[in-house]
């Protein structure tokens, strides 16, 4: 499908891109008290902010990527051959996208307000 | 060819990280932190995803993982995404041949320029200051 | 006056002399005849100087000839006796028993190779990888095809520095022993291969870069090594595989 080279400056890309956001992400909780930033309200708030729902909708995307693309590395190196190794790729592939699909609901249904 | 013949050390090798050094080690907490993580965020996206059924069934899960354990569990993600994002910015550089020394002729004892002290406090930071968060982390979850 | 000490003075001594003893407990398996490998005991004297391969060969001479083991040159050169020696690789010829500081050593076969027999082991993989990445210099002209025509490919000492380092390497295997990839991924090229293509990529007589590249930009070619760096630290020549690595990749990653 990709060259690994590719595959490797997406993952070190994700990276990158994953700690600086969840950085940002991180310093949102502690704009107020931790236990008042996590209620109902607030959170509804945050979600309604177009930016901070972009921001979280870039997280869910970047760390999906990374996460399981490191996941597929770790399998293929516990185990080889050609059939074991099209399961992990397509499965990681699949698991990442259900991932997303599943987060990105979330987001924005949340966001439009559709609660 | 059984596995005595094949010789393979395994997963063991992966797991047992001692003897060759803070790298080796830097390796296995790595491998570790990464999987808990890719654990945690499923969890997470999963727990947030409560928001769409209502008041009611954020709550109940804030009241599930807003307790001591809950709170104890967000220490070690604290602890490990510290960790998990300093070593790796220190790995993805010596991906690139940035920090790993310049070649030249060896002398006895050979001492391998690629394990030097930058990359040796590199680790000991990445641990440190992973401690420092978790610490941080509790401080501002417990004192509430 | 002190006495000089006869020759037969000397002797004298050096037979009543008690040497201290070391115990062996060396790994047996035979693919053909075993289904499980174990450990046999065996006690030697040694001297100050005794590395573990006199005592291995002692073993074999003077107490049980079957024990199969490589062994060549004896200094460090050949790249023959790769073992485990108390749990870490090293070369026999290169570990002096009093190195180890244990009163019991276990000699092991290296790990991530098949064994043949006993310490003995299959290092064909090693040889096939490293010379799939190609280790020799490619160029299009020759130095030698027509010697009317032909000059030497000129190389001046800083150029040579690029390498040098890791043209030190014996083909000892000790560095794909310790790799905790090799120890599960049975098609990963391993940090010998992987050092070597650097050492021609580095030449700067070689026009072969695009090729190696191609060859290790692979699911399990050098993606696969994590930089965890035990091969540099086991490393009997001083190669450093893993800057090697590091270096060979940042071709790959755009960095040089």
């Amino acid at each position: 499908m990709f060259k690994e080279s590719v595959v490797m400056k997406i993952h070190y890309s994700t990276a990158l891109g994953s700690v600086a956001l969840v950085a940002i992400h991180i310093m949102f909780r502690l704009t107020q008290n931790f236990h008042d930033s996590l209620q109902f309200d607030n959170v509804l708030i945050n979600y309604s902010i177009l930016s901070y729902s972009i921001l979280l909708e870039s997280i869910l995307i970047l760390i999906s990527i990374h996460g399981f693309n490191g996941l597929r590395i770790i399998l293929l190196e516990l185990n080889q051959g050609k059939i074991y190794e099209n399961i992990v790729t397509y499965g990681c592939l699949a698991s990442m996208i259900v991932l997303i699909t599943y987060g990105s609901r979330t987001i924005l249904m949340t966001s439009m307000g559709m609660i | 060819m059984n596995k005595f013949q094949k010789n393979r050390s395994g997963i063991k090798s992966w797991l047992n990280p001692w003897g060759y050094g803070i790298e080796r080690i830097a390796y296995w907490l790595m491998r570790i932190t990464g999987i808990g993580l890719l654990i945690y965020f499923i969890i997470h996206i999963y727990e947030t995803s409560s928001i769409l059924d209502g008041k009611a069934a954020w709550n109940k899960m804030l009241e599930l993982t807003q307790t001591t354990e809950g709170h104890i569990i967000l220490m070690i993600v604290i602890g490990m995404s510290t960790f998990h994002a300093i070593n790796g910015i220190r790995i993805m550089l010596g991906h690139g041949g940035i920090g790993v020394g310049k070649p030249g002729r060896p002398d006895y004892p050979y001492l391998p320029k690629s394990q030097n002290m930058k990359n040796k406090l590199c680790i000991y930071a990445a641990i440190g200051l992973a401690a420092l968060a978790m610490l941080y982390g509790a401080e501002i979850m417990f004192s509430e | 006056m002190a006495a000089v000490k006869s020759n037969e003075d000397n002797k004298s001594n050096f037979r009543n002399k008690t040497l201290p003893t070391v115990l062996f407990k060396i790994a047996r398996f035979n693919p053909v005849t075993d289904l499980r490998m174990k450990f046999i005991d065996y006690k030697v004297e040694y001297e100050n100087w005794s590395t573990v391969l006199d005592a291995l060969l002692m073993i074999k001479h003077k107490i049980d000839p079957s024990l199969a083991l490589r062994y060549s040159c004896r200094q460090a050169s050949c790249g023959s006796c790769g073992m485990m020696i108390n749990g870490k690789p090293r070369l026999a010829c290169f570990t002096k028993i009093n190195e180890v500081k244990s009163d019991v050593i276990r000699i092991e076969p290296m790990n991530n190779f098949p064994i043949i027999r006993d310490l003995a082991v299959d290092l064909t993989k090693m040889f096939r990888n490293h010379k799939k990445l190609k280790p020799y210099i490619i160029r299009s002209d020759s130095e030698i095809p027509d010697f009317s025509t032909s000059k030497e490919f000129l190389q001046d000492p800083d150029s040579i520095e690029q390498y040098i380092q890791f043209a030190n390497c014996i083909k000892c295997g000790l560095c794909n022993s310790v790799c905790p990839t090799m120890a599960t991924d049975s098609s990963f090229i391993g940090p010998q291969a992987l050092t070597q293509a650097y050492r021609y990529v580095s030449d700067n007589r070689d026009k072969g870069k695009k090729t190696r590249l191609k060859i290790i930009d692979d699911k399990h070619g050098i993606w696969r090594c994590h930089f965890a760096g035990s091969c540099s630290k086991v490393c009997p020549k001083g190669v450093d595989p893993a800057m090697a690595i590091q270096f060979l990749r940042g071709y790959l990653l755009g960095f040089r």
